[in-house]
């Protein structure tokens, strides 16, 4: 329920994102516009991108995009555009910043510490002979009835 | 009287909440019998009051007592009954209601079937289980009664938001929340253990069927939720890497990951702390999730329930359970020392990176969901985290997953030859890897999204099946014999089985629909037909249809191919007076090869109307997956093993079978 409660204030206009008549008649350029679209974000709603939103800023930035396009930028030229109007918070996908290296270096850094510790665990668990990890006759036993099976 | 009569249960509950947390508590340290005892008709006492005021609530709004503010403000007399019923839950009071009677019902499921769970950790659980119940009755008796009255009855209600006035989503919630909440059993058993200082095979067993329940019912509420999305949202989207969903999502991965570790727990007596410790945190993200929700901290702009005491009441539930439960742990995880040895190739590696992966993912998704908020108090920082991102950071966890899930399935306990565990799956790898090359050099454009995924998920779908196929030595032993052995296969086995072939076809399903997804958007005369890839479709007329609380424009549209008419599609555009608010209703044609899914749009100047069809290849898939890892899930929880487990404890853990 809570998730699609807020979900649904969001979308409380349901109907046509992209109208017929925003189609630029070019395929190929069209379907840039539907790309980058998916990257950007409708600011006045929540966590919803600007090709899937009903709301009237999001078909001026709809149109702007395609404007752009045909008037000739390069899909980077067009989101470079729209974040110097609205700043960064417009991207979907934050870029790789100072400020957001943490986001984008979360993952690969948890992963890279995990592996390390699990790699040492498992090979503390693979070493029998070790002193420290020498079976005492209670574990042996258990070992061996553990092995018999 | 109903409301008085349910607040006054709430309170009768909550008093007996505080005695349950500290006398089984006490009982349990002293050893006192009597003191243990407690716990048990406490736990179904609680339960009780809290489900007579559950019922009270229902009463209310099945009856349209609109002198309760609750009714009022989310029910209308002319809603129909399925609605009136689940309007219960589909506001801040009542879904906490919700939540909280099913948190007491896994407490009353404990004292009635705990029976042979040492008295000691039953009293120490249940108490643990109080702790969580009178802080969620202290919430919602301050900050959130949903029984005041109204001294102005209006003459009717508000109603209730029409896009969840469906059935698909009249039952999200409540397995939601099964799931959600149920994994208060596994924290509860995590923190009575570490209080007992006692990790063992038995607790395993104990734990496992708690969070077994609990993760089926999330798979099939996160499920429910995203076929509702794909059908009702009217453009077929079924995940938006929402801070809502993530909420939900991040609990699911890191109970997926406990299962598997607490098998490790259960048959070779390792991984103790580090499932001890999985169980607080799957809770502890439970509970920041109904924080994210609740206080709308991350949403600041739309959140439904955006009250700051609110907020604050639950942060410091979170607080004290998440900090209390870690801090515990820090002083005693030590002494759950584990005695099992195994080798660097064998199941138990295995299960280790699963849990890495998982882990590690479900990390990803939490600093993504939280890094809005993160940014904004750190820098100052207005950033925007959406699809875009969780589409990349997260998806390489679940690719690495399904590349290694078929080998480390497959894998024997204790310490195995890699090279002779893979050499059946050579020629399922070599054949996954050949249909991957080959939907690549057959489909347009050039994405890998599909060769890839596709590789993937038969390669996990027929690798999943080769192992059962080799443990009753299909082929290789006569057929009976093979009968036989696939008789005598453990349901736990059947279950793992089902629920690694439902993420295969998932990932099927999923890579389907983002690569191959055809979309059509024009305006259409009444009369016309437009080409929609293979089919065509005949636009054929509007009219206008009474629903029992709405008014509606229906399109008609026949779906042709080849100059045959396969089926008629009837799209709505729905208006609801009550909350003078439109819905689309989308129309779709399903089947297990691709789904039609017609939308209509609006009325265009010239007399034409907005048109929007899309051809939808194997969606279907990502749901039959959900549901087959559900049902892989059933069949393990029904394994014999948990009912021998809980009629006689007596025989030891006979884990390991013999390779």
């Amino acid at each position: 329920m809570l998730r699609y409660l807020l979900l649904v204030l969001m979308l409380a206009t349901p109907g046509m994102a992209v109208e017929p008549d925003e189609i630029l008649a070019d395929p190929v350029m069209e379907t840039r516009a539907r790309d980058i679209s998916k990257g950007l974000r409708c600011l006045v709603c929540r966590n919803e991108n600007i090709d899937d939103s009903n709301a009237e800023l999001a078909r001026d930035l709809r149109l702007l995009v395609r404007e752009r396009l045909v008037a000739g930028d390069t899909d980077q030229e067009v989101e470079d555009f729209v974040v110097d109007r609205y700043g960064e918070y417009v991207l979907l996908k934050p870029v790789f910043s100072l400020g957001n290296a943490m986001l984008w270096l979360a993952g690969p850094i948890l992963l890279i510490i995990g592996a390390w510790i699990s790699l040492v665990f498992i090979r503390r668990k693979n070493t029998v002979t070790g002193d420290t990890d020498a079976l005492n006759p209670e574990e042996q036993a258990k070992l061996d009835a553990l092995l018999q099976d | 009287m109903t409301a008085e009569l349910g607040h006054y249960a709430l309170i009768l509950a909550f008093a007996i909440s505080i005695p349950q947390i500290f006398i089984p508590m006490f009982g349990a340290n002293k050893g006192w019998n009597d003191w243990m005892r407690f716990a048990t008709p406490a736990a179904i006492a609680q339960f009780l009051l809290v489900g007579v005021a559950f019922a009270m609530l229902t009463v209310a709004f099945v009856t349209s007592d609109f002198s309760v503010r609750l009714v009022a403000a989310n029910s209308h007399s002319a809603k129909p009954m399925l609605y009136k019923v689940t309007g219960v839950w589909a506001n801040h009071e009542g879904s906490m209601l919700l939540w909280l009677t099913i948190l007491t019902l896994f407490g009353a499921t404990v004292a009635v079937w705990g029976g042979n769970l040492p008295p000691s950790l039953k009293a120490r659980v249940l108490s643990v289980q109080s702790m969580i119940g009178a802080a969620f009755l202290g919430f919602i008796l301050y900050t959130s009664n949903p029984f005041t009255r109204l001294a102005q009855p209006p003459i009717d209600g508000n109603g209730l938001n029409p896009l969840l006035q469906d059935p698909g989503l009249a039952f999200h919630p409540p397995f939601l929340y099964l799931g959600y909440v149920g994994l208060s059993m596994a924290f509860s058993f995590a923190v009575a253990a570490l209080i007992e200082g006692k990790v063992d095979a038995a607790w395993a067993r104990w734990v496992r069927p708690w969070t077994l329940a609990a993760w089926i019912f999330l798979t099939i509420g996160i499920g429910l939720g995203s076929w509702w999305a794909y059908y009702e949202l009217g453009w077929g989207g079924w995940w938006f890497w929402d801070p809502v969903e993530n909420a939900s999502f991040i609990p699911w991965l890191m109970a997926t990951a406990l299962l598997h570790s607490a098998i490790v727990v259960e048959k070779r007596n390792a991984l103790k702390s580090w499932t001890v410790l999985l169980a607080i945190l799957a809770f502890s993200f439970s509970l920041i999730g109904t924080f994210i929700v609740r206080s709308g901290v991350i949403t600041s702009v739309h959140a439904f329930a955006n009250d700051p005491d609110r907020g604050v009441f639950i942060l410091v539930i979170l607080a004290v359970a998440i900090g209390g439960a870690l801090t515990l742990y820090a002083l005693r995880a030590t002494q759950l020392k584990s005695t099992a040895v195994f080798g660097l190739v064998s199941r138990e590696s295995g299960l280790v990176m699963n849990n890495l992966l998982l882990s590690v993912a479900a990390a990803v998704v939490f600093v993504g969901t939280i890094w809005p908020l993160v940014a904004e108090i750190t820098t100052g920082a207005k950033v925007s985290v959406g699809a875009p991102f969780f589409n990349i950071a997260f998806t390489p966890f679940m690719v690495v997953l399904a590349m290694i899930l078929p080998i480390a399935a497959m894998l024997p306990w204790k310490r195995s030859n890699l090279r002779r565990t893979i050499r059946p799956l050579w020629g399922i790898a070599a054949l996954s890897v050949a249909l991957g090359a080959a939907v690549w050099v057959m489909q347009t454009g050039g994405r890998m999204l599909a060769p890839v995924g596709l590789t993937l998920a038969f390669w996990v779908v027929v690798g999943s099946l080769a192992d059962v196929a080799a443990r009753v030595k299909l082929g290789k032993a006569s057929l009976t014999e093979s009968l036989r052995r696939a008789g005598n296969l453990p349901r736990a086995d059947w279950g793992k089985m089902f629920a690694h072939t439902g993420f295969g076809l998932m990932i099927f399903g999923i890579s389907a629909i983002m690569a191959w997804e055809f979309e059509d958007i024009r305006t259409v005369e009444i009369g016309q037909t437009f080409p929609l890839q293979a089919y065509e479709v005949r636009f054929e007329a509007v009219e206008s249809i009474q629903g029992p609380n709405y008014t509606a424009e229906r399109g008609v549209f026949a779906l042709v191919k080849d100059g045959v008419e396969i089926v008629k599609l009837y799209p709505e555009k729905r208006n609801y007076p009550v909350q003078s608010m439109p819905t689309t209703e989308a129309a779709i044609d399903q089947s297990l090869l691709r789904d039609v899914y017609v939308v209509l749009g609006d009325r265009q100047s010239d007399g034409s109307w907005a048109v929007r069809s899309y051809v939808k290849p194997f969606t279907n898939w990502i749901w039959i997956g959900v549901f087959t890892l559900a049902f892989g899930g059933v069949l393990s929880i029904t394994d014999r093993r948990y009912r021998v487990a809980s009629t006689a404890r007596k025989t030891s853990i006979s884990a390991v079978p013999a390779e």
